[in-house]
C-alpha cells in the first residue's frame, strides 16, 4: 500500500534530518549505481591466467568437489567412467544446453540421457556453467531455458562441465560477464554461485555432506 | 514470540544446570570460533574488507531511501512485486494475504530470522496454512517446538542424541522406525521427508542476505540449498527481508560475502550463493510464476540518526556470539527472544523494549571479543553501554544496583574515606584465606567462589599504598 510505503520511506528521511535526496547529493549514489566501486583487491583473485584453472580446481577440491581435467573429446567417457566408478546408474538428467550438445554423447552406448528441469526421483544431472570463480573455486550458473534451476539441487550427484576459458579470477569479473551477456539491468531469473556439494553443520556443528542439494559435486574442466 | 527476556536470571539457571546444553556449548569454542581464525589468517586482506564492508553499510544507511527506492524499480521492471510493512503485523498481513491468493496449504520455508522477528509460523498455522522449516537445525527445532538459539545455527544447542529422539518421534509414523545413532543417518532421513514436502509445497518462503539495488535482486546465502529449492519449485516465492538488508551494488556484495561466510563458519564460500530476480522468465522451465518481496521496517527507521544506529550494519553472521563468554555459558535461549549474544543484546531492547530487555545489554562483561571479530565492526559494548546508560535514566536498574553504586559514588567522591574503608577491606581479606594465594569465600561473591577460587592479590596494602609507595621510589 502506499501509504505504508510513505510511511517507511519517510520515517527514514525524518531520521536522517533531510528530505528525497536532490542535487549533488542524489548524483553521487546515482553514479556510486552507475558505475560500481570495487573494494580491496584481492591478491590471490589477481591470478595469471595460466594459473587461474590451477587455483579453481585447487580450491574446488578444498571445497569437497572432485575435478578432472580433459580435453572435450573426453568429456562423455569421463561421465560414464565416473559413474562406473561410484556405482551410478548410467542414467542422467542433462539441461538443453547448446554447449553441452557440442559433445559426443552418441559414443556412450551405455549412457541413457533425458534432457529437461531436475525431478524428485533423479539420481545424477549434468549441466554446464555460466563461469567458474578461481577465488573460491566457485561455480557460477544462471537460469535460463538451456539450463533449469532444478537440475542444479534435486540430484545426489551434480556433473558440472565447465570451460578453461569460463574460468575466472574474482567474484567482480563474473559480475562484468553477467552484465556483458544480459544487459546491466538485466539479471537472469536465477544466477547460483555453487562451492562444493550441499552440507549442514546443523547437528554438533560437525560437516555432512548433502543437506538438501546434490551430496556429491564433480567438475569435469575441459581444455579447448 | 513471546519475549522472556525478562526472565534472563532465571533463563541463566536453567541453562546452567543443563547438562545437554552445556555439552552442546563446550564445542562452540573449537568449532565456529577457531574455524573463523583459520579463515580470516588464509585470507591478507580480511581487515581492509572488514573496513570496507563498515563503510559500504554505512553509505548505505545514509541513502537507505534511495536504495530501497532504487531496488523496488528494479524488482517491479522485471515483473516482481515490493510489498512494504511498516509493522510485523503488516508483514504477517501481507504474506497471508499472498498465500491465499494461490490457496497455498503448505509453505515451504527457508530459515529466515526476520520471520521469527514477526512470529510468521504461529500466525500461518492460525489461518490453516502449515510453514515448513527447511534448514535442517530449523526443522529439528520446528519438530520441538522450540524456538532458535542461533541465528545461523538454530539447533546449536541440542546433542546429536536428542535429535535422533526427536527424528524417532516424529518421523515413526512415517515409517522410519528404527533410532539412528549417526549423524549422516540422521541427515538422510531429514532429506529424504523434507524432499517430498519441498515437490508439494504452494509457496517458497525465504529470508534474503542482501537485497541488491543495482540489479533488484534478493541474495540468499546457505549451505544446504534448502533456500534454493524454496525458490525455485513453489509456484509463489516470497523474500521477507528487513529494510537494512538493501545494499548498492553486486560489487559490494562480493565484499560483504568475502567477511560473511568466513565470520560465520570459517567457509571460504557457502556452498550455495543465489541472486533471484523477479519470477520465471519465458522459455525457463522451471522457477516460481510470481516473485514477491515483503520489505520489512519494525522500528529499525527510528533507529537510524541515534547513537544506536551502528547495530543496522549487522549481516547476522554470528561471530559475535560465537565468540561471546557469555553466550557460551548459557546459550541462545536463556536470551528470551529472536537474537541472542551481543547483537541480540543491543538489537533486542529495540524491537521488543528495554523495559523487557534490560538484562540483556547488562549480560555482558565488555571484554569485547565481540567487536573484534564482527565484520562490520560494530562497537557492540559501547552499544550495550549505551542502553545500560538509558535503563538507568528510566530507573529500570533494580534498586540493589542502584543502591550500591549510589554508596560507591558517595564514598568515591570522598577521597580520605575512600581511603580508610579500602584499605580496611583490604585487612579484612586476609581472614578470608590470602595466605593461601586464593579464596575459597567470599562476601557477596558467592557466585563466583561456589564453583571455583578467586585468585589473592599480593599482599602490601591497597593499590593506592601500593602506587605511593612505587612512586616514592627513585
Amino acid at each position: 500500500m502506499s501509504a505504508d510505503r510513505a510511511q517507511i520511506l519517510n520515517g527514514i528521511r525524518r531520521s536522517l534530518q533531510r528530505g528525497e535526496l536532490a542535487g549533488d547529493q542524489l548524483k553521487s549514489v546515482q553514479d556510486r549505481l552507475a558505475r560500481p566501486p570495487r573494494g580491496p583487491a584481492i591478491a590471490r583473485a589477481q591470478v595469471a591466467p595460466a594459473d587461474k584453472v590451477a587455483l579453481f580446481c585447487q580450491w574446488a577440491e578444498f571445497n569437497n568437489a572432485t575435478v578432472a581435467r580433459l580435453a572435450a573429446a573426453d568429456v562423455p567417457g569421463e561421465v560414464t567412467g565416473f559413474l562406473a566408478r561410484n556405482n551410478l546408474p548410467a542414467s542422467v538428467a542433462m539441461a538443453p544446453s547448446p554447449l553441452l550438445e557440442g559433445y559426443d554423447w552418441a559414443s556412450e552406448k551405455m549412457l541413457s540421457i533425458r534432457r529437461g528441469r531436475g525431478e524428485g526421483s533423479d539420481q545424477v544431472s549434468i549441466t554446464g556453467a555460466f563461469a567458474g570463480i578461481a577465488e573460491t573455486g566457485t561455480l557460477v550458473t544462471a537460469s535460463g531455458p538451456d539450463h533449469p534451476v532444478s537440475l542444479n539441487l534435486l540430484p545426489d550427484t551434480h556433473i558440472v562441465v565447465l570451460r578453461e576459458s569460463d574460468i575466472v579470477g574474482g567474484y567482480e569479473d563474473v559480475w562484468t560477464r553477467l552484465r556483458e551477456r544480459y544487459g546491466k539491468d538485466r539479471m537472469p531469473r536465477t544466477v547460483n554461485t555453487i562451492t562444493g556439494p550441499s552440507r549442514t553443520g546443523d547437528i554438533e556443528q560437525t560437516i555432512e555432506l548433502g543437506a538438501h542439494g546434490p551430496r556429491r559435486m564433480h567438475i569435469l574442466v575441459v581444455r579447448e | 514470540m513471546q519475549s522472556t527476556a525478562h526472565a534472563f536470571k532465571d533463563n541463566v539457571g536453567a541453562a546452567l544446570a543443563d547438562p545437554n546444553l552445556q555439552d552442546s556449548l563446550s564445542k562452540l569454542k573449537v568449532g565456529f570460533s577457531e574455524r573463523r581464525r583459520q579463515a580470516a589468517e588464509r585470507l591478507p586482506e580480511f581487515e581492509a574488507l572488514r573496513d570496507r564492508a563498515r563503510d559500504i553499510k554505512n553509505h548505505t544507511l545514509a541513502n537507505l531511501d534511495f536504495y530501497l527506492e532504487e531496488f523496488e524499480r528494479k524488482v517491479t521492471a522485471l515483473g516482481g512485486h515490493v510489498h512494504w510493512a511498516p509493522t510485523a503485523a503488516d508483514a504477517r498481513r501481507i504474506i497471508a494475504d499472498l498465500c491465499r491468493s494461490v490457496g497455498a496449504r503448505t509453505v515451504a520455508k527457508s530459515k529466515s530470522m526476520v520471520a521469527e522477528e514477526i512470529a510468521l509460523n504461529e500466525h500461518l498455522e492460525e489461518l490453516g496454512i502449515a510453514p515448513i522449516e527447511t534448514d535442517l537445525g530449523e526443522y529439528i527445532i520446528q519438530l520441538r517446538h522450540e524456538p532458535p538459539s542461533h541465528i545461523i545455527a538454530p539447533a546449536v544447542h541440542l546433542t546429536k542424541d536428542q535429535v535422533a529422539d526427536t527424528f524417532l518421534e516424529h518421523h515413526r509414523k512415517l515409517g522410519f522406525d528404527k533410532r539412528l545413532t549417526e549423524r549422516n543417518d540422521l541427515v538422510a532421513e531429514a532429506r529424504y521427508v523434507l524432499r517430498q514436502k519441498f515437490l508439494d509445497a504452494d509457496v517458497g518462503l525465504t529470508g534474503a542476505n542482501f537485497l541488491v539495488a543495482e540489479t533488484g535482486s534478493s541474495m540468499l546465502v546457505t549451505n544446504e540449498g534448502n533456500a534454493d529449492l524454496s525458490n525455485t519449485l513453489p509456484r509463489m516465492h516470497i523474500v521477507l527481508a528487513s529494510i537494512e538488508k538493501v545494499i548498492p551494488t553486486l560489487e559490494d556484495a562480493a565484499v560483504l560475502l568475502r567477511v560473511l561466510a568466513r565470520s560465520a563458519t570459517g567457509q571460504e564460500s557457502s556452498a550455495y550463493t543465489t541472486l533471484n530476480t523477479g519470477p520465471k522468465r519465458p522459455g525457463d522451465l522451471d522457477g516460481p510464476e510470481q516473485y514477491h518481496v515483503v520489505l520489512l521496517d519494525n522500528g529499525r527507521s527510528g533507529v537510524l540518526g541515534t547513537e544506536m544506529q551502528e547495530i543496522l550494519r549487522c549481516i547476522r553472521c554470528g561471530a559475535c556470539m560465537n565468540h561471546c563468554p557469555v553466550y557460551g555459558a548459557v546459550g541462545g535461549h536463556a536470551y528470551g527472544w529472536v537474537y541472542p549474544g551481543p547483537m541480540g543484546a543491543v538489537l533486542t531492547p529495540q524491537l521488543v523494549g528495554v523495559e523487557e530487555a534490560s538484562n540483556l545489554p547488562n549480560a555482558s562483561t565488555f571484554c569485547g571479543r565481540c567487536e573484534s571479530v564482527c565484520p562490520v565492526r560494530i562497537p557492540l559494548p559501547k552499544l550495550m553501554r549505551h542502553w545500560r546508560e538509558r535503563e538507568f535514566e528510566r530507573h529500570l536498574t533494580p534498586r540493589a544496583v542502584r543502591q550500591g553504586l549510589a554508596l560507591w559514588s558517595f564514598v568515591a567522591r570522598r577521597p580520605g574515606l575512600y581511603r580508610s574503608l579500602t584499605a580496611i577491606a583490604n585487612r579484612m581479606l586476609s581472614l578470608f584465606g590470602r595466605a593461601e594465594g586464593r579464596y575459597r569465600s567470599l562476601p557477596l561473591a558467592g557466585g563466583w567462589t561456589r564453583f571455583r577460587d578467586f585468585p589473592a592479590p599480593p599482599s602490601g596494602g591497597t593499590f593506592h599504598a601500593q602506587w605511593k609507595a612505587t612512586r616514592k621510589q627513585p
